[in-house]
């Protein structure tokens, strides 16, 4: 995409990561403390309520791999010893580390203050962690939220979570950040967060219209961003998501599709629905497969990766820990393979989708176990035919260009051909 | 009269397919896919014109009454083709010997080819007066090579033009010459197919209305992997999951389940009633379990793809192979030959685990239906079949499979039927 085919919103973005980057990098000359944590279950308001910087090492992967540098970091990995089945976030971020630690935007990352863990589903996170903590020698607070295996929260996990945020994590920040917890700042920054979270909600579920005026799982990768990495419950945060939801209103507005690689999609033959998060090595190209068949997709679960919101879930400054606890337990991480279908049900239906479509990640078994079992339930269900294909999230060698177009012009056939044949 | 062409780009087969406006077919050919798409593609239509005129020609002799001088005619209309391409074959390979032999070899190379071209050509003409010529490859190459092969074998000299030096005279040539376009069309050899089949005066007016007959190409539609190469607008490319969908549908009308194994793919696809695909799954990133897969083995071996399957169902007690990695197979295969087991029960356990494989992905498409149809090279593999049937049973129970003769068809046939279709719409 030129700059001229590139959304407001996404160049307001670029400003502000390049921002994030750069104090960052200054992180250790103005003090400021620096706190690693994961996407999913995120405690950025607590954070920034220690006047702590978040850096979130799968963000910093996936854009290591969209700027066309996860490879080596891979090699470099494997070459310490990292089998070719570790998750591949995991393996681009150790050999970032050992490369020097610069970031996707050139720019060199801080050591850790501490690492967060906030435990959402995802195992190797775990390991994760233990490796860097290996490698800076820095404190570590493990946040233990319980899995929802029985598609809810219980009021006794809710307050399990909010206790080991009150009595463990916030001590641990204190000592970490040498500064005191201050709940007025939390409740000022979950405010934040909520208004945030209003608007992107009205973003996301612009895509309901015809045609959609945004593409919600390329497009909403881009949309997402600031949400799911550092500026949740920031001044910044809240302004991006007021101007993207303008932008996106007044493209509603002019009955306009997104911009695409393949420019913009204005005429939309396909609405799909994808499960599983996209692949960033060839993130461009494999957009493109979708836009140059006049496909659109209305609907995702990757773009709830850090957080569900389109279900009502707001956070509340009212009750910080019990909202943070809702918050965590909420992550579609977290959620058992029941809640998964069901919520692929709603969007196929409440977004009148064509098709549903699963990109299974080599590297990633949270994500992809159960996968064939979500297809053929959501099929069962919706009446709707789903599609699976196969690459991985930044390791290169697993994205067969041709075999995944050849996939996906089958299914683009199919789907015309099941049109014609029912007469509609 | 107006008729519609699918073609099918395979990777290791182009087939053609030419329906008349009822939808049946007038005729078929294949041709191997070499490195040239566009030329494979050429000379796969060249061959499915030739056998629909054939089939004209058919049709009018069988109102005629006199359909037994037809495979007469046939057999000479191939042998004259075949003469063409050994007069190229020939000629280039004396160019080659010209080029890279040593200069005191040259003569007694020369000479030495001209000696397999004699006998090649003596044995081509041998094939015209036998009723039931022995059955070999369709393609050029193989039928050629396996010939030249033999008679360099015969009259090589291992102290002076030695049968690698004829080998590797063969192996440089063969590609330029398939590769090159070549005019093997109806018209251009049915008179000389008349004159030396001989005795056709009876034919000679249906020959000649076959040969004129208005044949015009009123849609086309291509698929397989080579599918983009072909020189047709976006609309008249379908994939193969659809064409092979439709193709089983129209082979065998009660198909709801497909399996295509072909040469770099597997395939299981779910249709309707009306042969509309409403699932699909395809192996990703890995092709063990493959055509190919079995064509390594049989190399491993040292057999011939078509002696594979009949040695495997000679098998008394399967091995079970662990690995479906073409390359560790290969592996897996040398390592039982020297614990002395045996060839056949080697070969069945390779073939269950080709067969085990299609069936995870069956089963992730959605199981097997009532009726099934396998399709791909691989269905004329006996024993690959044997070990479906099996495997269907036991997993599914009785389900009634179809495998047509003409199934490496099946995707050019749905192209030809999208065409049909699509005109007629």
């Amino acid at each position: 995409m030129s700059e001229a085919e590139k959304d407001r919103s996404m160049l307001l973005q670029k400003e502000m990561l390049a921002a994030h980057y750069e104090r960052l990098e200054a992180a250790p000359e103005t003090r400021e403390p620096v706190v690693y944590t994961f996407v999913p279950g995120n405690l950025t308001e607590l954070i920034r309520a220690f006047g702590a910087l978040p850096v979130l090492p799968e963000i910093n992967a996936l854009q290591s791999a969209m700027r066309g540098k996860s490879q080596a970091y891979i090699a470099a990995a494997e070459k310490a010893g990292h089998s070719e089945d570790v998750c591949s976030y995991v393996k681009c971020d150790i050999g970032m580390s050992t490369a020097g630690n610069v970031g996707p935007t050139g720019t060199r990352l801080p050591k850790p203050d501490l690492l967060l863990l906030s435990y959402t589903g995802c195992y190797t996170f775990m390991k994760w962690f233990e490796l860097l903590r290996e490698q800076y020698g820095c404190p570590t607070v493990f946040l233990q939220v319980p899995y929802q295996a029985d598609g809810s929260q219980t009021p006794v996990q809710r307050s399990y979570v909010a206790r080991q945020i009150r009595e463990t994590l916030i001590p641990t920040l204190e000592k970490a950040t040498g500064r005191r917890y201050d709940e007025e700042r939390l409740r000022e920054n979950l405010a934040r967060s909520a208004a945030a979270e209003e608007d992107l909600v009205a973003v996301l579920q612009s895509a309901k219209k015809m045609p959609s005026p945004i593409d919600a799982y390329f497009g909403a990768v881009y949309y997402v961003g600031p949400i799911f990495s550092a500026f949740r419950g920031t001044a910044e945060g809240v302004a991006y998501y007021r101007a993207l939801r303008e932008e996106v209103e007044e493209r509603a507005a002019r009955g306009e599709g997104p911009a695409t690689p393949a420019g913009r999609l204005d005429r939309q033959k396909w609405r799909l629905v994808v499960e599983g998060p996209p692949n960033w090595t060839h993130f461009r190209d494999f957009w493109r497969m979708f836009a140059e068949e006049e496909a659109v997709v209305v609907a995702s679960t990757y773009s709830k990766v850090g957080g569900t919101y389109d279900f009502g879930f707001r956070h509340d400054p009212s009750d910080p820990l019990g909202t943070l606890a809702d918050y965590c337990s909420g992550c579609y991480t977290n959620r058992n393979l029941p809640s998964r279908v069901e919520m692929l049900e709603r969007y196929v239906e409440e977004y009148r989708a064509d098709g549903f479509l699963i990109h299974s990640v080599k590297s990633c078994n949270s994500f992809s176990a159960g996968q064939l079992t979500i297809l053929r339930e959501v099929e069962r269900r919706t009446g709707v035919p789903g599609a699976f294909i196969e690459s991985d999230l930044v390791d290169a060698r697993y994205f067969s260009a041709a075999n995944l177009k050849n996939r996906l012009e089958s299914y683009f056939q199919m789907l015309e051909a099941r049109r014609a044949g029912s007469g509609t | 009269m107006s008729c519609f062409v699918g073609i099918d780009l395979g990777s290791t087969t182009t087939k053609a397919v030419v329906l008349d406006e009822n939808g049946e077919i007038l005729g078929r050919g294949i041709t191997n896919s070499r490195s040239n798409y566009d030329l494979a593609a050429d000379v796969a239509r060249t061959e499915a014109f030739v056998s629909a005129r054939f089939r004209i020609l058919e049709r009018a002799v069988e109102r005629a009454a006199g359909s037994a001088a037809l495979g007469r005619l046939l057999r000479a209309f191939r042998l004259e083709q075949m003469l063409v391409q050994l007069g190229r074959l020939q000629a280039r390979i004396e160019e080659e010997v010209e080029r890279a032999v040593r200069p005191d070899r040259r003569r007694a190379a020369s000479e030495k080819v001209r000696e397999i071209f004699q006998s090649l050509r003596a044995e081509e003409e041998r094939r015209l007066d036998d009723p039931d010529p022995p059955a070999r490859s369709d393609f050029f190459r193989d039928a050629a090579g396996s010939a030249y092969a033999r008679l360099a074998q015969e009259i090589a000299d291992p102290t002076g033009v030695t049968f690698d030096l004829l080998i590797g005279l063969y192996d440089t040539c063969i590609v330029p010459v398939e590769n090159e376009p070549i005019e093997l069309g109806f018209r251009e050899h049915i008179g000389k197919a008349l004159v030396r089949a001989g005795g056709q005066a009876q034919v000679r007016p249906s020959v000649e209305a076959a040969a004129t007959a208005g044949l015009e190409a009123s849609a086309t539609v291509g698929t397989g992997y080579g599918r983009a190469r072909l020189p047709f607008p976006k609309e008249q490319i379908r994939s193969e999951i659809l064409c092979h969908g439709l193709g089983a549908h129209v082979l065998f009308p009660g198909t709801r389940t497909v399996l295509d194994i072909g040469g770099q793919d597997t395939k299981a696809i779910q249709v309707d009633a009306r042969g509309i695909v409403t699932s699909f799954q395809m192996n990703d990133r890995c092709a063990a379990g493959c055509g190919r897969y079995l064509g390594y083995i049989a190399d491993e071996m040292n057999l011939g793809l078509h002696e594979l399957g009949p040695l495997a169902l000679s098998g008394r007690r399967p091995i079970r192979i662990s690995s479906t990695c073409t390359v560790f197979a290969g592996a897996e295969l040398r390592e039982r030959l020297s614990l002395g087991q045996k060839r056949e029960d080697i070969l069945a356990g390779l073939h269950r685990a080709v067969i085990l494989r299609a069936m995870s992905l069956l089963a992730r498409s959605g199981g097997i239906e009532d009726e099934f149809t396998f399709t791909g090279g691989v269905a004329r593999n006996p024993a690959a079949v044997r070990a479906l049937e099996e495997l269907v049973a036991e997993n599914y129970g009785p389900r009634r499979i179809n495998i047509s003769g003409d199934s490496i068809y099946t995707g050019a046939l749905g192209a030809a039927h999208f065409a049909r279709r699509g005109a007629m719409a």
